[in-house]
């Protein structure tokens, strides 16, 4: 036990190592959601976190999100919360659940007798799987099994120049231990594919991470949009390739072992593009309509933690995984430091090199592993989204070092 | 990251072929900056924290150069010093959208 960077996991049935343990209620429909939220809010500070989806129709890509989220390894148990006429296909998600090993218990409101009595049952079922959550068994856990992720919200023009690039020092120590680090946002990288296929691990996925942001060119030159705020603009970011230049440097300097798609889970350690963009002609809107619905899909992609770089001040957090604030802007770290993980902005005032502060983003990051609270988790940020997207299957050049 | 040539401290050269600095303190209107050995610049508007300034002349359609990448093209002449952002400049890619006071939503370009 004398290994500094050794994690005490919990060890989940199927094999799978978390960092936190979690009961998860979710709705599977909005018609359910007031039940699910009112089962969990007296628990909500006992590690039982509220996700959902609440459209009615069915979507392939929503199943499979919430099957992964579900069988997230931070996860210890699952109660889903249906209200019965929805096409969300329960069954089979609490089949998956039940498969991996995770105890599970499906609420139907309609036949449960309405909202009191489901409400009553639920918090019953809650409340008996809490007593039991310490006795989820423990075990070692290495770096090279740690999965993270990263995502910047709320960014500005120190972004690009503090937070992003302290948090792509932090990815490469994670990547030269083992671990698996995903950077993802396609849209927040136009303008930059052609510098990133070059670190691409073989020259076929390089030509697959150019076709991503091409994709994400295209599909938001449809909507007439980019991922580009107000905000970002006020704080002096200009265009597009402004921000994803800035954005990019979050992903640090080693190759790039393999594309994801939402759901999928990186085959070893590395540095993976997660392409959140959907597949095929718009469909559903904005692919991301904020930043937690990139959360929950590296989330769903088991990153088991999240480096999210914050310019402006986002304060937000996440059901299931952790959220640790880079902040790259001294006079927002000011305003908001009780919302704030690690001060990135000390590298504009001379205070800190850029070296430093990514040696103590990968401290911290080890040190949440370990079981330290992140601010946004101290303050109770628990957010989650789920909209409509579709996909199609990873193509065979995507995963090159995965046989 | 940082070039040869003596700078003001207050400025940041992120990559040698950049032809902007960024502000890494608010620089107010009226402020004298050094910006080469023999060349001083004053300020004339206020330059918040991260914003871009041009290191030298800008001709109208020249890329803007930022991380050692283009990020737009000029839109006008820009000068030694000026302030570089929406009114002088554009995307290469997609439009940027801006809230303006008492419109709701408009695009820059």
């Amino acid at each position: 036990m004398s290994n500094p960077t050794e994690i005490t996991a919990y060890l989940r049935p199927d094999g799978r190592k978390g960092i936190r343990n979690v009961v998860v209620v979710a709705y599977l429909v909005e018609c359910a959601h007031h039940v699910a939220r009112e089962i969990a809010w007296p628990f909500r500070e006992q590690e039982v976190h509220l996700i959902g989806f609440g459209g009615c129709y069915p979507n392939p890509y929503a199943d499979r999100m919430m099957r992964a989220l579900c069988t997230h390894p931070n996860v210890n148990s699952v109660l889903l919360v249906a209200l019965g006429c929805e096409s969300f296909d329960r069954a089979g998600l609490a089949q998956a659940v039940r498969g991996s090993g995770r105890p599970v218990h499906t609420i139907c409101i309609q036949t449960a007798g309405g909202t009191r009595q489901s409400v009553a049952e639920g918090r019953a079922w809650v409340q008996q799987r809490v007593q039991r959550l310490p006795d989820a068994p423990r075990g070692p856990m290495g770096l090279h099994e740690l999965i993270v992720g990263t995502v910047c919200g709320g960014s500005d023009a120190t972004s690009g120049i503090t937070a992003n690039p302290a948090i792509g020092r932090a990815f490469d120590q994670l990547v030269a231990a083992g671990a698996a680090a995903i950077f993802e946002e396609t849209g927040e990288l136009i303008g930059c594919e052609h510098i990133m296929a070059e670190r691409a691990v073989t020259r076929e996925l390089g030509r697959e991470l150019i076709g991503a942001v091409a994709k994400a060119a295209q599909y938001y030159s449809v909507l007439g949009h980019g991922s580009f705020a107000v905000g970002n603009a006020d704080g002096g970011l200009t265009t597009q390739e402004e921000k994803s230049m800035g954005a990019y440097s979050k992903s640090g300097a080693s190759p790039i072992s393999g594309l994801l798609k939402p759901g999928d889970t990186p085959p070893r350690g590395g540095l993976y593009l997660l392409d959140v963009v959907p597949d095929g002609e718009v469909r559903f809107g904005f692919p991301n309509i904020n930043d937690n619905a990139e959360i929950a899909e590296l989330i769903a992609c088991g990153s088991h933690l999240i480096l999210f770089s914050t310019g402006r001040g986002s304060v937000v957090g996440s059901a299931i995984a952790p959220v640790l604030k880079v902040c790259a802007n001294p006079e927002t770290y000011r305003r908001m430091t009780e919302d704030m993980d690690i001060d990135a902005g000390r590298i504009l005032e001379g205070a800190a090199t850029l070296d430093q502060v990514g040696q103590e983003t990968f401290a911290s990051t080890l040190a949440v592993a370990q079981g330290r609270r992140t601010a946004s988790e101290a303050l109770g940020h628990q957010e989650f989204i789920l909209t409509y997207k579709s996909f199609e299957p990873l193509g065979p050049s995507c995963l090159p070092l995965s046989k | 990251m940082e070039s040869s040539e003596i700078l003001d401290p207050r400025l940041l050269h992120l990559a040698p072929a950049d032809n902007v600095y960024i502000a890494i303190a608010t620089l107010p209107a009226g402020e004298r900056l050094v910006i080469k050995a023999l060349e001083a610049v004053v300020v004339r508007e206020p330059i918040p924290l991260g914003f871009k300034i041009a290191a030298r002349p800008i001709a109208p359609g020249e890329k803007i150069i930022k991380y050692g990448a283009p990020i737009g093209s000029a839109t006008c002449a820009i000068a030694t010093g000026e302030l570089v952002h929406l009114h002088n400049m554009k995307s290469d890619y997609l439009p940027t959208w801006t809230l303006e006071p008492g419109r709701s939503y408009v695009q820059s370009h």
